[in-house]
């Protein structure tokens, strides 16, 4: 190929204009190569037309955070060599179920357009996309040099899906498929596995409840030798993980199955001394039924762990409070309710070096407010806790079911850098628990103070104001969360007008209504997508700003009958595809 | 109400309704009250009584047309909100399956022990698992143990006398009927690895 050249203009005594693209194409491919962010290559892409050519030939991985923004087609012009595809589908509120079933994000017509263009792709990592079976059997078979399948929250596929996978994917390194929704007919596609298969270096079946052949599992271990991330299901007793791990010492995540044991009741020394050769393991989740006689022997393996993920483990504060201190080095930590305010006190003393903190409640839709068994979950005394025990603090999930101004104020004031803020106080509307006025102060804390924040999630009995917060100091903020919220449209508009790198934006139950909506209007060719449920938000507004703003698709979901002028669910997103050709009678483009 | 757009229209909010597009047949007239939040079906909760600060979230039926009061707090309008609290489908089940087990008011079992002359009631829930529950057996029968190894047995919901230990502790207290300290060499049967 011949190289280019770019007359340099260099006006000397003035200001000096230099040609960028001096070298061949060949070399600046080369050099764009080893930019990986994809935030980075759109930048790059952007300078010129010779940078834009070079950028589409050079880039590998592509990642898409809406499907319907782009089409595939679209996709396999620009760029004609990639490897690895990240694809995310539904709204984030299908998590909660409120997107109906069969709204759409199916893979399948993606698929058909990469077996042509890219017969050489080798990841597919898929999130909140529906998969059926027959578009995992058309994956297998189609890409012979396929190699990692990572499915999160996804639905659409049972277990012969995956046995396609297991069957035809003679190269594949991963196979993850957390928190999907799969129809469980059983464990057999594991066996389908070929004993001549060795390259496995990920596997989670963590979220599968059927039993797989324990003979095939262990025997597909022993032979991966490659082996790093393995998350078993609750199928898997400890005495099967036990031998597990003697087959696989170096592994560096761990999903462990049911942690209690069909012995008599003493703890397990060879367990302690399988969880003793682990000696590289970061990551250790699963930990189902866990049995407090056998906690103990974990500790071995507990010295390097920076994540732990107790998520699913109805530990009591004490359990915790013996088991931290074997966990040094730990930077993330998910725990259940049921440790209580003294669990995060143990916390507090022990995880100097914690920088992300999730607590999920045990019981999250009791009627009552006092779970069964008499514990109250977590209060603000938990959180203040925590707050001054772990000063790096940059990521919290925190349910509870009460909450006060105050104690936000002085989490924030002893950690300032927060980049991730969601707190969920679960009663719905609830105020301050002591003085009742509304949560305004705690969110107007939070954003004054972190002026890294990122992604923030309010609950709680809120007014506009909190919102007005918001728009006026959250001016990093890219990710909102807002649920039975605010008084009027000033709060939304608050919050378009005010934060600049606003990206997702998904709201619940307000009352926001057509003013907010249409305040947004230069806005959400910015944004990723915008969702609106059950707020004040009519029909006619929806079609309003479809006709300000062609390149957006704004689309209403209509279940029921009952009243034609509101739009109960609203979903607006940029797009170069156009409206979606493949929606279903429920989803109506305005 | 106006709202000003950036291409200098004036949309006069409050005159979009009367010139409305529906998706349904014309002449369907409903009486609209400006301040609802029409509830598109979706079962809400109502909030806690909090006189002072009243939510907006009025409920209406689309058949009457009325408002409830959103300081209803009786258990019935405590119903559950679709999607609230956000906790995802897959955890939800987890904690299905822990609820399952988890019996309110107590799980009173009987507690024999060879050679005592009385019996004891344990609440199975008070314990988090086998070891507790091994270590107050212990204290709960220590004056009568003579120093010889026991082994704790339990009769299941089918009869049958098992090894305490065996099963994941969840699955014991929900099919633990009542429960016999049996002198080790008696238990010789019992033990799976014999």
């Amino acid at each position: 190929m011949a190289s280019k050249k770019k007359k340099e203009a260099i006006d000397e005594g003035k200001s000096m204009e230099i040609r960028v693209s001096l070298f061949p194409d060949e070399v600046l491919e080369r050099v764009l190569g080893f930019v990986k962010s994809h935030k980075d290559r759109s930048s790059v892409s952007l300078v010129c037309k010779d940078w834009y050519t070079a950028e589409r030939w050079s880039r590998t991985h592509v990642f898409i955070g809406n499907c319907y923004s782009v089409s595939p087609e679209i996709v396999a012009r620009r760029f004609p060599n990639i490897r690895s595809v990240t694809l995310k589908g539904k709204p984030r509120f299908s998590d909660f179920n409120l997107v109906p079933p069969n709204w759409g994000a199916d893979i399948h017509s993606w698929l058909v357009v990469f077996a042509s263009a890219y017969p050489f792709l080798e990841e597919l990592r898929l999130k909140r996309m529906t998969v059926t079976d027959e578009s995992l059997d058309f994956l297998a078979r189609s890409f012979t040099g396929f190699k990692a399948l990572s499915l999160v929250s996804c639905d659409g596929f049972s277990t012969d899906g995956l046995a396609s996978i297991a069957s035809y994917c003679r190269n594949l390194t991963e196979l993850d498929i957390q928190e999907s929704g799969i129809d469980d007919l059983g464990g057999s596609w594991l066996s389908y596995f070929p004993e001549s298969f060795t390259s496995l270096e990920t596997l989670n079946f963590a979220n599968l409840n059927s039993e797989v052949n324990f003979d095939a599992l262990e025997k597909l271990v022993s032979r991966c030798k490659s082996l790093k991330v393995l998350k078993v299901n609750r199928s898997i007793t400890l005495e099967q993980l036990r031998r597990l791990l003697m087959r696989a010492p170096q592994l560096v995540e761990l999903g462990t199955g049911s942690f209690s044991q069909d012995h008599l009741l003493r703890a397990d020394a060879e367990l302690e001394a399988a969880f003793n050769n682990c000696k590289s393991l970061h990551t250790l989740s699963g930990l189902w039924e866990v049995s407090s006689m056998y906690l103990p022997a974990l500790y071995p393996a507990c010295t390097n762990l920076i994540f732990l993920n107790l998520s699913y483990a109805t530990l009591q504060s004490t359990e915790l409070a013996k088991l931290l201190p074997n966990c040094p080095l730990l930077r993330r930590l998910w725990v259940l309710d049921t440790v209580e305010d003294k669990g995060l006190e143990a916390v507090a003393s022990n995880c100097h070096f914690l920088e992300e903190l999730r607590v999920f409640p045990a019981d999250p839709f009791d009627q009552e407010g006092i779970p069964e068994g008499g514990g109250t979950g977590v209060t603000e005394f938990g959180f203040v806790a925590v707050s001054k025990g772990c000063p790096n603090l940059r990521y919290v999930l925190y349910f509870c079911r009460q909450m006060t101004n105050v104690a936000v104020a002085t989490v924030v004031r002893n950690c300032p850098n927060f980049t991730h803020f969601r707190l969920c106080i679960m009663n719905m509307c609830e105020p301050d628990h002591i003085t009742k006025d509304p949560m305004d102060e705690a969110f107007g804390a939070v954003v004054k103070t972190c002026k890294k924040l990122r992604r923030l999630a309010v609950s709680g009995l809120l007014t506009d104001r909190t919102f007005e917060y918001i728009g006026t100091y959250a001016k990093n903020l890219e990710t909102l969360s807002v649920a039975f919220a605010g008084r009027s449209d000033r709060g939304m508009q608050s919050v378009l007008e005010g934060c600049p790198k606003l990206r997702k934006l998904e709201i619940r139950d307000c009352p926001f209504g057509n003013s907010a909506l249409l305040s947004g209007l230069d806005r959400y060719e910015s944004m990723r997508s915008l969702w609106m449920s059950a707020c004040k938000v009519t029909i006619n507004g929806c079609r309003l700003l479809a006709r300000r703003m062609p390149r957006l698709n704004v689309e209403v979901i209509k279940e029921d009958d009952n009243d034609d002028t509101q739009a109960e669910k609203v979903y607006v997103y940029r797009s170069v595809a156009g409206p979606r050709r493949d929606a279903p009678p429920f989803v109506i483009t305005m | 109400m106006e709202v000003r757009t950036r291409y200098g229209d004036d949309i006069d909010i409050d005159n979009l309704k009367a010139t409305e597009l529906r998706l349904g047949p014309p002449g369907t007239g409903e009486e609209v009250i400006p301040t609802q939040v029409v509830s598109r079906g979706n079962k809400r909760a109502l909030p806690e009584d909090s006189t002072e600060y009243e939510c907006e979230y009025k409920r209406s039926s689309s058949e009457t047309a009325s408002v409830e009061s959103c300081l209803d707090t009786s258990p019935a309008a405590k119903a559950q909100v679709v999607g609230w609290p956000p906790i995802r489908s897959y955890r939800k089940k987890s904690f299905e399956a822990i609820k399952e087990v988890d019996q309110k008011g107590g799980l009173y079992v009987k507690v024999s022990m060879d050679g005592a002359p009385y019996l004891r009631k344990i609440d199975l829930n008070v314990y988090q698992g086998y070891e507790e529950l091994r270590l107050a057996l212990e204290d709960m029968f220590k004056c009568f143990s003579i120093g010889e190894l026991y082994a704790i047995a339990y009769e299941d919901k089918d009869g049958d006398l098992m090894l305490v230990g065996d099963v994941p502790w969840r699955m014991f207290i929900s099919s633990c009927k009542r429960m016999r300290i049996m002198k080790g060499c008696e238990a010789r049967g019992l033990s799976s690895n014999s």
